[in-house]
């Protein structure tokens, strides 16, 4: 199959239809609509099942209940209904269930608007769901690698048994890149612990997140954070761009990483090496990668859409070794590489 | 290849957005790297409605074009007024001669006027004045010929509509020709 | 030596947890041969819910999935949609369904989900220590409502079987009690039905049981029966709200 110009929410469920998404639970919010109409219209032609949910409340419950019956399931939604999946998402990471949710993010607090925003990235990376758990965060920077995530994230989901999270934010959802969805099969797990009905079974299947017994919750929590060490060890990703000779380092995820590369190429034809270090996985977080890079460098940039958030996983990757400094723009306007360019020469103090 | 940032703009419903994707499309399959981001907001008919498409032949760095337009498609007047100031110098400005004034344009952007409007009330339909801004458009950039155009049409239009694929190759011929 | 009762296979042999006289083990066991009656107990899959209840997981002899509070029905739509062939059912007290989840139930129904609801109404939020619930009766004294439950600031009990009637998606809604031998009888025969229901691919059922909370209420068992047939069933009447095979 070549390429085709596709919508990145439209792409988005493409990418989740081929890796073999059985069912997809869902309620409308602006700007990731495209994903459960693009479902809603082609899901079922393919053998899965498409719920509009009353809520994002039902809709993550829902994926929750299809998951612990074995099915591959993903929702989506967009920042004020990702904080109303939150309860669900700390159940499925309790039960240990393979759930993939996309986030597709815009401005808030509350309402916010509904134009590209990076002020989730607390909200992604640190959840609002209660309890010591951790689900992964991938943050693609555009179409291709948005459907590449989500992909990615339904293997990740199956082998650690964990929520997945691909981050995407409002650009990516509402662009038009050209694209190849990779249609390679998926193997799923086997699930022999997924509530299926016994069958011819000898014990039943539980799912479920309650441990009132104090040891055993304990030996819960150190299982969910022994997993999580793994995947530190084995599924840390980044870009680097221009870095290795670089005398500033610029941090940025997601669609604004794109602008800052442009800015990158400004600097360097004017002469100041400028780099670029991109977190692919939010969580696990590249700290080390992050930290080795910056020993070199005469500062960080953080360069965010948001107040700063990010910030502080870059201040502790830097842990100290080099100043690190914060751009950032909110509201929906996204900075222009211009900006990037002015911040970055203010902080070399004009030399 | 110096960068190609095309902003097309006009009412909802004057086609831009599509027009806009169909240029990506066109860009695509002659291999380029391309990428189209509408505008989007509320759902509201009739409002103003925009799409940026960025092509080169390098990886797109930016999708949104923040400065530096090189061609606009001004299909009103509110378009040009939102969007001048971010013409880059040498930029060009294609406008719909009918509904909009180029009084205020600054003299370092290249000017082409086309009564759209015009065009596509002689094919005798109004629906396909957006492809015959495509057919400005596709004559203002050197990676385009006319067959390119013809052919995108076809594709798009051709199994749902025969009727309307000839009428809107027709009007994308005279507005590339007109230029 | 001839057996003439024995437990059914419906339930597992973890002794249950609730307050010696409450009705929970008798709606329990009620399910439970219902379930193993109609053969579906190696197919059907226990929603259970949060309160009292929450660990119905540990009792009930099939697959399960503890669900959040008021979520069940929600839960059992992902499973049901993903495995139509399994029988779905959520076990739910009135805190739960009348309360926090009214959203997820109205909606399960109105989506006519092919499951079966076990609606446990006892008037009272037992698991948390007897505060009121939406059902709580008027004057009825719980450790949120200490002067006795006062409809002019909190409301008159809700009627779920009633509310759940309108919806044009339900199949089956019946109300019924635990209250002597008779009525658990009759809350068998709907419990079945309920069932039956899904098993035939008819769509959303609903059987409301009204049961005891002796602790809760601050009555002894004998009293608290007393209570569900006269207090509870002359605020919530008993019979089918619904039924479209009857139309």
């Amino acid at each position: 199959m070549g390429k085709v110009l596709m919508k990145g929410n439209e792409a988005i469920a493409q990418a989740a239809i081929s890796a073999g998404c059985e069912g997809f639970f869902g309620y409308p919010i602006t700007p990731q609509n495209e994903v459960p109409e693009y479902m809603s219209k082609y899901l079922a032609k393919s053998g899965g099942v498409f719920v509009q949910a009353e809520s994002e409340i039902a809709a993550i419950n829902m994926v929750y209940g299809a998951a612990a019956a074995g099915a591959r399931v993903m929702t989506s939604s967009s920042s004020p209904g990702i904080a109303l999946k939150q309860e669900g998402i700390s159940y499925c990471a309790g039960a240990q269930l393979p759930i993939v949710i996309v986030s597709v993010s815009r401005g808030g607090p509350g309402l916010g608007s509904i134009l590209p925003s990076q002020g989730d990235y607390n909200q992604a990376t640190r959840g609002g769901g209660n309890g010591d758990y951790r689900v992964i965060v991938l943050a693609p920077n555009g179409v291709q690698e948005a459907t590449d995530m989500v992909r990615h994230a339904f293997r990740l989901a199956d082998t650690y048994r964990i929520p997945v999270m691909v981050m995407a934010d409002g650009i990516i959802g509402q662009m038009m890149e050209p694209v190849e969805i990779d249609t390679t099969p998926i193997p799923k797990a086997a699930n022999l612990w997924a509530a299926t009905g016994k069958g011819n079974r000898d014990h039943l299947n539980v799912v479920n997140s309650m441990h009132l017994d104090s040891v055993e919750l304990e030996d819960h929590n150190i299982l969910l954070n022994n997993k999580y060490l793994e995947i530190v060890k084995n599924e840390v990703e980044y870009e680097k761009f221009l870095s290795d000779d670089a005398d500033v380092l610029i941090v940025a995820y997601g669609t604004p990483s794109r602008i800052v590369k442009s800015a990158i190429k400004t600097l360097r034809e004017e002469g100041i090496k400028a780099g670029l270090f991109r977190p692919k996985t939010l969580v696990p977080y590249p700290y080390d990668a992050l930290h080795e890079a910056s020993k070199n460098v005469k500062f960080v940039l953080c360069a965010e859409l948001s107040m700063g958030q990010m910030l502080v996983d870059v201040k502790l990757a830097v842990n100290g070794i080099v100043p690190v400094h914060f751009y950032g723009r909110t509201g929906g306007i996204i900075f222009e590489p211009s900006e990037i360019v002015n911040a970055v020469k203010s902080h070399l103090g004009g030399k | 290849m110096k960068s190609i940032k095309l902003v097309c703009a006009g009412f909802g419903g004057q086609g831009v957005l599509s027009m806009g994707q169909m240029v990506a499309l066109m860009a695509m399959k002659k291999g380029f790297n391309t990428s189209w981001m509408p505008s989007y907001g509320p759902e509201m008919r009739g409002g103003t409605a925009n799409c940026q498409v960025v092509i080169d032949d390098a990886e797109i760095a930016s999708p949104i074009i923040a400065e530096g337009i090189t061609l606009l498609l001004a299909m009103n007047q509110m378009a040009l007024t939102k969007f001048q100031p971010k013409l880059e110098k040498g930029a060009w400005l294609i406008v719909n001669e009918a509904l909009v004034n180029t009084d205020e344009v600054p003299s370092d952007v290249h000017v082409l006027k086309v009564d759209f409007n015009k065009i596509a009330s002689e094919i005798g339909n109004p629906k396909v004045q957006n492809m015959a801004a495509l057919g400005s458009i596709a004559a203002q950039l050197d990676i385009f010929d006319k067959q390119d155009g013809i052919e995108i049409i076809e594709e798009k239009f051709g199994m749902k509509n025969p009727e309307l694929t000839k009428l809107n190759q027709k009007a994308f011929e005279v507005a590339y020709d007109h230029h | 030596m001839t057996v003439i009762f024995k437990k059914t296979k419906g339930l597992t042999d973890k002794p249950l947890t609730y307050c010696p006289g409450c009705t929970h083990g008798i709606i329990h066991r009620l399910v439970a041969e219902v379930l193993e009656e109609l053969n579906v107990l190696d197919r059907s899959i226990l929603i259970a819910s949060v309160g009292c209840s929450v660990m119905s997981y540990d009792f009930f002899n099939c697959d399960s999935i503890q669900a959040a509070h008021g979520r069940a029905p929600a839960v059992a739509t992902g499973v049901k949609r993903v495995r139509p062939d399994s029988i779905v059912f959520t076990y739910q007290g009135d805190g739960d369904l009348a309360s926090i989840g009214t959203g997820e139930i109205v909606q399960a129904a109105h989506r006519g989900e092919n499951i079966t609801v076990i609606f446990v109404n006892n008037a009272i939020y037992g698991m948390t220590g007897g505060q009121m619930a939406p059902t709580t009766l008027p004057g009825q004294i719980t450790t949120t409502s200490p002067y006795g439950r006062d409809v002019k600031t909190q409301g008159e009990p809700i009627k779920v079987s009633e509310l759940m009637a309108t919806i044009p998606g339900t199949y089956y809604v019946e109300r019924v009690m635990t209250a002597d031998p008779v009525s658990v009888r009759k809350a068998k025969t709907a419990i079945k039905k309920a069932f039956q229901n899904q098993v035939d691919g008819k769509g959303f059922s609903m059987v409301e049981v009204l049961s005891s909370c002796n602790i809760g209420w601050g009555l002894n068992p004998v009293d608290s029966l007393k209570y569900i047939k006269e207090d509870m069933a002359s605020y919530f009447p008993l019979g089918v709200y619904k039924d479209k095979g009857k139309i």
